[in-house]
């Protein structure tokens, strides 16, 4: 083989991938009744493809992305109650304004090290926590935003209330995210990426920004993320604070720590695994979940996070990620 | 405002000793351990066993928090934390935030939800009152006890540091471990003794200012950001640095929520991001970290 | 006289009371093939820091054929071609050296910020590529992940990236160091093959491709510079000799 193809050869389509995503379009379809799940499914996997850009592929540790994901919430809540209620529109307004956030504040990152890129994080999130709190007038502050009424999609469905509209929508934006992010990850820059994660002087010694590329990826990591939040306001009919707390940052990193960070069928498999495994311990310990969740993470951890997929080396020592 | 002034110091001064062992822990193990709020809360609760189930006086509950902590720690740290040591942050941080789950889970389970009530011995429920008017100073024995034990603490550990042979094999260690190892320093040994005194400082700082912070099973979550801000502005390669860095932000949350109270926790943030985005190595650190 | 290339003019790097670098001014010509020396601890890799733009210099300019670019950033330089190796490897453990290589070259070509097109699409890069791997002898490697790599290999790919960026000042930084016998020949062929026009500037300790390699060389003691010239010089001055305390490898070169 031929060195170019050779390195075209990882940005091809499997057959698997496109069964995957078959699959993934059909579900809405065949379980019309869990229309709700697959709609939140869809937000999260697309919440966790937009950290997984920046985690999985950067290297940045981010316990903040929820600032993203509230700012694109909020922001199409909003503009639908007071500008108009069309869905699509109302969606790039919330990733407009998330994405602006992300330019903003990706000079904070390129900085400093992992501890200050997580304190600086969080910080964002909190500082919109308080001033969505504060100005509770506009936001509606702990009652949350109420009364968010969308108009039709592309001026022909109405959202229903089983949310079956809204799981196709989901689905949809999610569809177009990941194709958008595949391309990405396997060009050039994608690939610069992923070098600057391993080995950021290399990068500079081989004449490459640094500072442009993290901004450029912080953006669009914001951009998406304030998409999925966008949704999410768009398809509940309702934002809260909720939506920019510290949980929902953890969440998502976990979310996509299940399905494996640095691959991007990670944010989607571990999307799944995540809700079902939530759903499914809610209903045997409804207060105390967390526990089990938080026992999952430090086993996991201390396993390690590339052997989770493989048994074999569960009890074997050393292995380094 | 002078009073203000004060409550800001002993809030300080209390964050620093709950700071202090998650700042030397980054610093010399280079491990970022979010569940640091834990131990403290674990504190708090012997405490309140201890006076509520065993009828001890507060101030003699106030060396068994630290020897229950330091006890914990040095158990989890044998155990669990050790192999988690050069794994990257990422997985450290993630280690960290489920153990905080399984505590906060645990002891809501087994402690109930709710606040726990903390009796105060009468001695200090005085007040004292210097001056009149705007310039008054009152300053709680409570508070003020909490000031002195603190810089007790802070100026023992300093002690330590600086003239114990534990000390130079400390600031040996968070210098370079792997010389350090080379030398023959017993650095696993190191890392026990500094875990666990450093987990047992925080419990004595839940056990502490009990009254002041809360004694509930969301008390790790509440605080973790704290605690967090203090090593980030101090830096985590010295004492003086967690220090100023707790005190003013003991003073900035203190003022903040009395004079700008529609602003409250908004203004620390801010700060914070200011003070990291200045300076992103801390405010007191020498060279750039990883 | 040929023209100069890069220069260091009264270059100074001060770290608290430690003075790393002393007035050093030095001065490489086009084509040259300049070694510095000096034992460990010297301030050798420290002087390339400062004329890569890792570290700033507390006085002191570096020019690059005449322009100032004691101040501009890395990656600029780069693009001006000042190019390094490392000391220790600085590879990306999760590509191959299909995909790093390809990244450089990418990189020269300003094609790395491309985001469409999938890397392998250009198929200029590709055949450059695959040149690149064979003039290193990486060819049956160039598929494997760099951190599976044995060591003399990386470091021949270390080298590799820096060429493909098709520098015109190229500082190697003990290029030899840690290699396996073998491998070591491949790194000397590899370092006498490089182009006539690229002015070189070799940082080592290996006495043997030092001397086979160098027309200039300049020693560096203590942050300073000791004396500069030919070879020949170099071997026979006592003061050298003084600072190497009798190296035999040095002896046997006088």
């Amino acid at each position: 083989m031929s060195a170019a193809a050779r390195l075209l050869a990882p940005s091809r389509w499997r057959v698997w991938e496109y069964a995957l995503w078959a699959a993934i379009w059909a579900t809405p379809l065949l379980f019309g009744q869990h229309a709700a799940l697959i709609n939140e499914i869809a937000i999260l996997a697309l919440f966790a493809l937009s950290l997984d850009l920046i985690l999985g592929y950067a290297g940045i540790v981010s316990l903040g992305h929820a600032a993203f994901f509230g700012v694109g919430a909020y922001g199409a809540a909003l503009f639908a109650k007071h500008v108009m209620p069309d869905p699509l529109v109302g969606l790039a307004v919330g990733t407009a304004l998330a994405a602006l956030l992300g330019l903003l504040t990706s000079p904070m990152i390129v900085r400093g090290t992992d501890l200050t890129r997580l304190m600086v994080t969080m910080g964002v999130a909190l500082v919109l926590l308080e001033l969505a709190n504060k100005f509770d007038s506009i936001t509606g502050g702990t009652d949350g935003l109420q009364g968010v009424v969308m108009g039709p999609l592309l001026g022909q469905f109405e959202f229903d209330l089983g949310a079956r509209v809204a799981s196709f929508y989901s689905v949809a934006v999610l569809f177009v995210a990941f194709l958008l992010l595949r391309r990405i990850v396997h060009s050039p820059l994608g690939i610069s990426l992923q070098a600057l994660r391993d080995n950021r002087l290399r990068v500079m010694a081989l004449g490459m920004s640094v500072q442009g590329r993290l901004a450029a990826v912080y953006t669009l990591a914001a951009a998406w993320a304030g998409a999925a939040g966008a949704l999410l306001a768009q398809t509940t009919g309702f934002a809260s604070l909720d939506v920019l707390e510290f949980h929902r940052s953890a969440d998502v990193m976990l979310a996509l720590i299940i399905g494996g960070a640095g691959w991007l069928w990670g944010g989607l498999i571990g999307a799944i695994a995540f809700k079902l495994m939530h759903d499914i311990l809610s209903a045997f310990t409804p207060q105390y979940w967390t526990f089990w969740i938080g026992l999952f993470l430090v086993l996991l951890m201390l396993v390690g996070r590339e052997r989770l997929f493989r048994p074999a080396t569960w009890f074997k020592r050393g292995g380094s990620p | 405002m002078l009073t203000l002034l004060f409550d800001g110091i002993a809030y300080g001064m209390l964050l620093f000793v709950l700071a202090l062992g998650l700042a030397v822990t980054m610093g010399l193990m280079n491990f970022i351990n979010l569940a640091h709020g834990a131990f403290a809360m674990a504190g708090g609760y012997i405490l309140v066993l201890m006076m509520q189930k065993a009828g001890w006086p507060f101030l003699a509950c106030l060396p068994v928090a630290f020897a229950g902590t330091a006890l914990l720690g040095a158990v989890l740290e044998r155990t669990i934390y050790r192999p988690m040591y050069g794994k990257p942050h990422l997985d450290q941080v993630l280690f960290s935030i489920g153990l905080t789950f399984m505590a906060v889970a645990a002891v809501d389970y087994a402690m109930g939800s709710s606040q726990q009530n903390v009796q105060l011995p009468e001695w200090l429920r005085q007040r004292f009152e210097f001056g009149s008017g705007p310039w008054m100073l009152g300053m709680g024995a409570y508070r003020l006890f909490i000031v002195v034990s603190c810089v007790a603490l802070a100026l023992g550990l300093q002690a330590i540091l600086s003239r114990t042979r534990f000390g130079s094999r400390l600031r040996a260690a968070v210098d370079d471990p792997r010389v350090a190892a080379g030398l023959g320093l017993p650095v696993d040994r190191i890392f026990l003794l500094t875990f666990a005194v450093g987990s047992g400082l925080a419990g004595l700082g839940g056990a502490l200012g009990a009254d002041i912070l809360g004694v509930e099973p969301t008390f790790p979550l509440k605080f973790m950001v704290y605690f967090l801000i203090v090593c980030a502005v101090g830096g985590t390669s010295s004492i003086t640095g967690p220090l100023v860095a707790a005190l003013v932000l003991g003073i900035a949350d203190v003022m903040g929520k009395y004079y700008a109270p529609k602003l409250g926790a908004f203004i620390v943030y801010v700060l914070m991001i200011a003070i990291l985005l200045w300076r992103p190595q801390g405010l007191f650190t020498r060279e750039a970290g990883k | 006289m040929s023209a100069v290339v890069l220069e260091t003019r009264q270059l100074v790097k001060r770290f608290g009371g430690i003075t790393a670098t002393d007035k050093v001014s030095l001065t490489i010509t086009q084509g040259a093939r300049h070694a510095l020396i000096g034992p460990n601890g010297a301030g050798k890799t420290t002087l390339i820091n400062q004329l890569t733009g890792v570290l700033p210099p507390s006085e002191g300019q570096v020019l690059l054929r005449g322009q100032d670019i004691t101040t501009l950033a890395p990656h600029k330089r780069v693009a001006l071609g000042l190019v390094r190796t490392f000391q220790i490897n600085q590879l990306f453990a999760t590509l191959t050296p299909l995909q790093s290589l390809a990244l450089a070259v990418s990189s020269r070509r300003n094609a790395a910020q491309r985001w469409w097109r999938p890397l392998g699409h250009d198929a200029d890069i590709a055949v450059e590529c695959e040149q690149l791997l064979q003039q290193f002898r990486l060819a049956e490697h160039a598929d494997r992940l760099t951190r599976e790599l044995p060591y003399g290999k990386r470091r021949l790919l270390e080298i590799a990236l820096a060429v493909a960026q098709k520098p015109s000042v190229l500082l190697l930084d003990e290029p030899a160091a840690g290699v396996p016998g073998a491998e070591r020949q491949d790194i000397l062929d590899t370092v006498s093959a490089l182009p006539a026009d690229v002015s070189v500037v070799l940082i080592e300790h290996d006495m043997d491709l030092v001397f086979s390699f160098a027309t200039r060389m300049t020693v560096l003691v203590n942050g300073a510079v000791l004396t500069e010239g030919t070879p020949d010089e170099i071997a026979n001055d006592d003061r050298v000799r003084a600072v190497y305390l009798g190296d035999t490898q040095l002896q046997n070169h006088g």
